[in-house]
C-alpha cells in the first residue's frame, strides 16, 4: 500500500511501485487532467508538484511518492491568477498541453514571481506543444507575473 | 436551402434517436436534451443545429471535431448571429453521427478537414439561426396579435410594438409548434458578433483537467490496451509465445489482431510491462528491405524522366531547351509524423448486438463504418461519439481508420469495454506520414530577369490511391493534393509545365496539415527566390511583379513586407526572408527574420504574417491559427523528418522527432486583411509559407541556399561552406 498526498487528500493504492505515478492519478484515483504525452520525460504533459517541485509523473515511479505531497492541475484554484490569465489570453487550443504547461507556470511563479523571459525560457522548455500555443503562454505568465504583456499580441 | 433548416422536430429527433440508438446515445452523450425532450415540449429544437431551453439557454450542436481549431465557439457564433440570442447564454455540444450533419461539400460523410469548417458551415449555420430567429419573432407576434414585420429579436427577447417583449426561453415553446420556415431571411446591417474577437467557450474546460479526450475516456469495467506492432510496414505475426506477458500482474489477456499482438490488461503500465515480455516471432516480408536513402535514390532517377503533366501553358521544354542560361536546381522534403500531442487511442465497447466507440476523430463516418464492419453490425448499430481531439492535423482523419479498426478487434476479441492506447513510440512508428517528395526543377529567365519557363517535376507517393476515395480525387493518374501549389500557383510564368510521378511503395501515407502545400510552398517560394537574386533583383518587388493580376496575394505580400520593415536595417548576422502563398481559399504572406548561431543552428526572431481569409468569424481565433501554423511549420522546417532504415523507422519519441520549443518559438505578429470575400480556411494555410520564408532568410543572412528540409546544422555548416 502506498500512501500519499493529492491535492491536500490522503490517498492510498494497492498496485506496484514501479507503475508511474501518472497512470495511479489517471486510473487509480479519477483525475484526467495530467495527460499522457510521451512517457520519456520529454513533453511536459504529465508535470505534477511533488512537495512544491515540478516533476514529470510519466516516469515517476508511485513508490518514490510515498509520504509526499503531490499537486496536479485539479488543485489549482480556479482563480489561481495564472489561470485566469490563461483565459484572458486566450491560450488553449487543442488544449491537451496546457495542464502541464500551467503545472510548470505555477512553479515558476512561486519561485520568481517575476520571472524574466529567459526565466521563462528556462522553466517552460520542457513543456511541448504541438499547437505553438508558446507566445500567448509567454503572455500570460507575464501577466499573472504582474508584468504587463510585451508587445506583437492580441489582448481580447 | 440546406437540408438542416427543412428538417421538422420530429424528422430531427427520428435522426438523432436513429444516428445514436436511442436510449445509448441519452446515456452516453452529454446531451440533456433528450431528456428536455422527454420531459416534454419545453424545448425548441427547429433544426438539426440548435436548441433553446424555458431557462433561455442556447445549445449549439457542433458536427466539426474540436482539435484547437476553435470551432465549438466559431460555430456557434454563426448560428448566434443569425439568432439574435444571448451570446453569454450560448453552450455547445458535439454532434452524434447523422446525415445531417455531413460535411456540407464533401460528400455524404461526417468529416473535419480540409480547413473548411467554418467556410462551408457558413450558410448552412446561419440559416439555421435565422430560420429559428423566425419562428420566435413570430410565435410572439401571435401572442400579442400584431404582424411579425413589427417585431424583431436582440439579445434573446423577442421585441413587439408598444415596448412589449418575452425571452425566447419563454416562448421557446409557442415556436416549436409553427412550421419550419423553407427560405429564412438573413439578417441585413451590421454583424454583432462576426468579426469581433470573442473567448472560446472550449477554454475553460481545457485549463482544469476536466476536457474529456479520447484517452480519458473510461466506463465501468474497462481494460487497457497495448499492441505489439511489427518492426516494419507489411510485417506479420508468425507465431508468439504470451506466457511471461501473461505472468505479469493486471495482464488479462494476450489476443492477436490484424496490428499485431494486444495486451490487455488492467490498466495502461501492466499492459506496457506485458508488451516487453512477449515473445514474437515476425514475418517481415519485404518491409525490411524499405530504406530512405534507398528511395531519395530511386526518386531522384525518376525526376530525370517525363511524368504525368498535371499544368502546361506556354512550352517550357521547348524554351528551355533553346536557353542561354537555365537553373536547374533539385529541392527535397522527408517523411513527417503528425504527433499530436495527445497520442492516438480509441474505446470501444462492442456488445453482440451494439457498439460504442469513443474516441478523437476527425472522420467520424468513415470510423465508425470501419468499425461496424469489425463488428460484423449495420453502421446504424454503431453508436459512435466524439471526444476532444489532442491535436488532428489529419492524423485523425485516416483513410484506413487504423487506430479505430484495431481497437474494434481488440474489443471484439474481448467483449469488454476497452482502450487501446499508442504510447508515443507506437503513435510516431505506425506510420501514416506526410510523404517524402523530390522535386526537380529547370527555370530560364526573359531578358528583364523574369521567368520565362519553368519545367517542374514532382515525386512522390499519392494519399489518395489506393483508398476509397481515389475514383473522386485522383483525376487521370493525378492526385491533386501531390502538385497543389505548383500546379496552382499565381505567378505569372509563360511557359509552366508541372509534371507528376507517383511512385507505391509500403509506407502508409496521408495528409498533414496542409497536405500537397505543406512541400508546394517550400520549393515554390525557394526556387523563386533564388531566380530573384540571379536576376540581381529584390525578392519582395520580384514577386510583386509576378502577382500584378492577383490582387488579394499582392496586398498581403505588401502588408507582410511592410509591417515586417521589408528593407529596413537589421543587426549584423541577421537575414530577412519573405514568401506568400495561397491555399485552403486563403492568401497569406510572412516575412521571418533570422540569424545562426556558431553551431549553425537557425534562431528565427520574428515572424510577421499577413492574412486575407476573406470574410471572419472570431479574428482572434485567426490570430491563433496563424500562430500555431507558424510554430508547427517551423518545426517541420529545423527538425522534423521520418526515416527509415532496413524497414525500420528510426525515429521514436520526441528525442530523435524534436519540435520547436518555448525558447526557440518566434515573436509572431499576425495582420488580418479586412475582407468582404467569401471566407477562406484558417486551420491549413498559415503553415506553408513559414519554410520558405526561413529558408529565404538564412540565404540573406548567410548567403547559403538549402534546398533540403529539415535546415539542419550540418546541412547549413555544408551549405554555408560551399558559399
Ligand atoms: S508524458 Fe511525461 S514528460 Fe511526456
Ligand atoms: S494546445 Fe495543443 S498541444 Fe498545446
Amino acid at each position: 500500500m502506498i500512501v500519499f498526498n493529492v491535492n491536500g487528500k490522503e490517498r492510498r493504492v494497492d498496485v506496484s511501485p514501479d507503475t508511474p505515478l501518472l497512470w495511479v492519478l489517471r486510473e487509480k484515483l479519477g483525475l484526467n487532467g495530467s495527460k499522457f504525452g510521451c512517457g520519456e520525460g520529454l513533453c511536459g504533459a504529465c508535470t505534477v508538484h511533488i512537495d512544491g517541485y515540478p516533476q514529470r509523473s510519466c516516469i515517476t515511479p508511485v513508490g518514490d511518492v510515498q509520504g509526499k505531497k503531490v499537486v496536479t492541475i485539479e488543485g489549482i484554484p480556479e482563480n489561481h491568477p495564472l489561470k485566469k490569465a490563461w483565459l484572458a489570453q486566450e491560450v488553449s487550443q487543442c488544449g491537451y498541453c496546457q495542464p502541464g504547461q500551467i503545472m510548470s507556470a505555477v512553479a515558476l511563479l512561486d519561485k520568481k514571481p517575476k520571472p524574466t523571459d529567459a526565466d521563462i525560457d528556462s522553466a517552460m522548455s520542457g513543456n511541448l506543444c504541438r499547437c505553438g500555443t508558446y507566445g500567448r503562454i509567454r503572455r500570460a505568465i507575464h501577466a499573472a507575473g504582474g508584468k504587463s504583456a510585451p508587445k506583437g499580441g492580441k489582448e481580447l | 436551402m440546406s437540408d438542416g433548416t427543412k428538417m421538422s422536430r420530429r424528422q430531427f429527433m427520428k435522426a438523432s434517436a436513429l444516428a445514436g440508438g436511442g436510449l445509448l446515445l441519452a446515456c452516453h452523450l452529454p446531451f440533456g436534451a433528450l431528456d428536455a425532450f422527454a420531459a416534454g415540449d419545453a424545448v425548441f429544437a427547429p433544426n438539426a443545429f440548435l436548441r433553446i431551453g424555458t431557462d433561455n439557454s442556447v445549445t449549439i450542436i457542433v458536427n466539426k471535431s474540436e482539435m484547437g481549431q476553435g470551432v465549438y465557439t466559431s460555430l456557434p457564433m454563426l448560428v448566434a448571429e443569425e439568432l439574435c440570442c444571448d451570446w453569454k447564454r450560448v453552450t455547445f455540444q458535439a454532434s452524434p453521427v447523422a446525415p445531417e450533419y455531413n460535411h456540407a461539400q464533401f460528400g455524404p460523410i461526417m468529416v473535419t478537414g480540409g480547413s473548411t469548417s467554418v467556410r462551408s458551415e457558413w450558410s448552412r449555420l446561419s440559416l439555421a439561426g435565422a430560420a429559428a430567429r423566425e419562428m420566435l419573432i413570430t410565435a410572439a407576434a401571435n401572442e400579442w396579435r400584431v404582424k411579425p414585420g413589427a417585431c424583431r429579436a436582440e439579445n434573446g427577447i423577442v421585441l413587439g410594438p408598444g415596448g412589449m417583449q418575452i425571452s425566447f426561453g419563454k416562448i421557446a415553446a409557442k415556436a416549436a409548434k409553427l412550421p419550419v420556415p423553407k427560405e429564412p431571411k438573413l439578417k441585413s446591417g451590421a454583424k454583432i458578433l462576426l468579426g469581433r474577437p470573442f473567448h472560446r467557450l472550449d477554454s475553460p474546460a481545457k485549463i482544469n483537467g476536466k476536457a474529456v479526450f479520447g484517452i480519458d475516456v473510461t466506463a465501468p469495467g474497462m481494460l487497457t490496451a497495448v499492441i505489439a506492432r511489427p518492426p516494419v510496414f507489411g510485417g506479420q505475426v508468425k507465431s508468439f509465445d504470451a506466457s511471461r506477458a501473461l505472468a505479469v500482474t493486471g495482464v488479462k489477456q494476450v489476443v492477436a489482431v490484424d496490428a499485431g499482438v494486444a495486451v490487455v490488461a488492467d490498466g495502461f503500465w501492466p499492459a506496457q510491462k506485458g508488451r516487453e515480455l512477449l515473445d514474437i516471432i515476425w514475418d517481415e516480408g519485404p518491409g525490411g528491405q524499405v530504406s530512405t536513402t534507398l528511395m531519395h535514390e530511386e526518386y531522384a532517377r525518376l525526376s530525370a524522366t517525363p511524368g504525368l503533366v498535371a499544368r502546361k501553358d506556354g512550352d517550357a521544354p521547348t524554351v528551355l531547351s533553346q536557353a542561354k542560361k537555365r537553373f536547374d536546381v533539385e529541392y527535397e522534403v522527408p517523411y513527417l509524423a503528425h504527433a499530436t500531442m495527445e497520442p492516438l487511442n480509441c474505446f470501444v465497447d462492442m456488445k453482440q448486438e451494439s457498439c460504442l466507440v469513443r474516441t478523437g476523430s476527425q472522420f467520424q463516418t468513415v470510423d465508425r463504418n470501419a468499425a461496424a464492419r469489425v463488428a460484423g453490425l449495420k453502421p446504424e448499430q454503431v453508436v459512435f461519439e466524439t471526444t476532444f481531439l489532442g491535436g488532428g492535423f489529419g492524423r485523425r482523419a485516416c483513410t484506413g481508420s487504423d487506430f479505430v479498426v484495431e481497437a474494434a478487434q481488440v474489443a471484439k476479441a474481448v467483449m469488454q469495454p476497452v482502450k487501446v492506447i499508442r504510447s508515443r513510440e507506437d503513435d510516431m512508428r505506425a506510420g501514416y506520414y506526410r510523404p517524402m517528395w523530390y522535386d526537380r526543377i529547370a527555370a530560364c529567365l526573359d531578358d528583364k530577369g523574369m521567368p520565362l519557363a519553368w519545367h517542374h517535376r514532382i515525386v512522390g507517393q499519392s494519399i489518395i490511391a489506393g483508398t476509397p476515395f481515389e475514383s473522386g480525387m485522383v483525376k487521370d493518374g493525378i492526385d491533386d493534393t501531390s502538385v497543389e501549389g505548383a500546379s496552382t500557383t499565381l505567378y505569372d510564368i509563360p511557359n509552366l509545365q508541372v509534371e507528376l510521378h507517383s511512385p507505391k511503395n509500403a509506407v502508409p501515407v496521408l495528409w498533414w496539415r496542409s497536405v500537397g502545400h505543406s512541400h508546394t510552398a517550400f520549393v515554390m517560394e525557394s526556387f523563386l527566390d533564388e531566380l530573384a537574386h540571379a536576376a540581381g533583383k529584390d525578392p519582395y518587388q520580384y514577386r510583386r511583379q509576378l502577382l500584378a493580376k492577383h490582387p488579394r496575394t499582392m496586398k498581403v505580400l505588401e502588408i507582410a513586407a511592410k509591417k515586417g520593415g521589408w528593407g529596413k536595417p537589421l543587426p549584423a548576422g541577421h537575414g530577412r526572408g519573405i514568401a506568400v502563398h495561397e491555399s485552403f481559399g486563403s492568401y497569406i504572406a510572412q516575412v521571418a527574420e533570422v540569424s545562426l548561431d556558431v553551431q549553425g543552428n537557425i534562431k528565427v526572431h520574428r515572424v510577421v504574417c499577413a492574412v486575407d481569409c476573406g470574410r471572419i468569424v472570431n479574428p482572434d481565433t485567426i490570430k491563433a491559427q496563424m500562430e500555431s501554423g507558424i510554430v508547427f511549420g517551423l518545426s517541420a522546417a529545423l527538425h522534423g523528418a521520418i526515416t527509415l532504415k532496413d524497414g525500420r523507422v528510426e525515429q521514436g519519441n520526441f528525442d530523435s522527432y524534436p519540435l520547436v520549443r518555448m525558447a526557440a518559438a518566434p515573436r509572431i505578429e499576425v495582420h488580418i486583411i479586412a475582407s468582404s470575400e467569401p471566407p477562406g480556411g484558417v486551420g491549413e494555410p498559415g503553415v506553408p509559407p513559414i519554410a520558405p520564408a526561413v529558408a529565404n532568410a538564412l540565404f540573406a543572412a548567410t548567403g547559403a541556399r538549402l534546398r533540403s528540409l529539415p535546415m539542419t546544422p550540418d546541412k547549413i555548416r555544408a551549405a554555408v561552406n560551399r558559399g
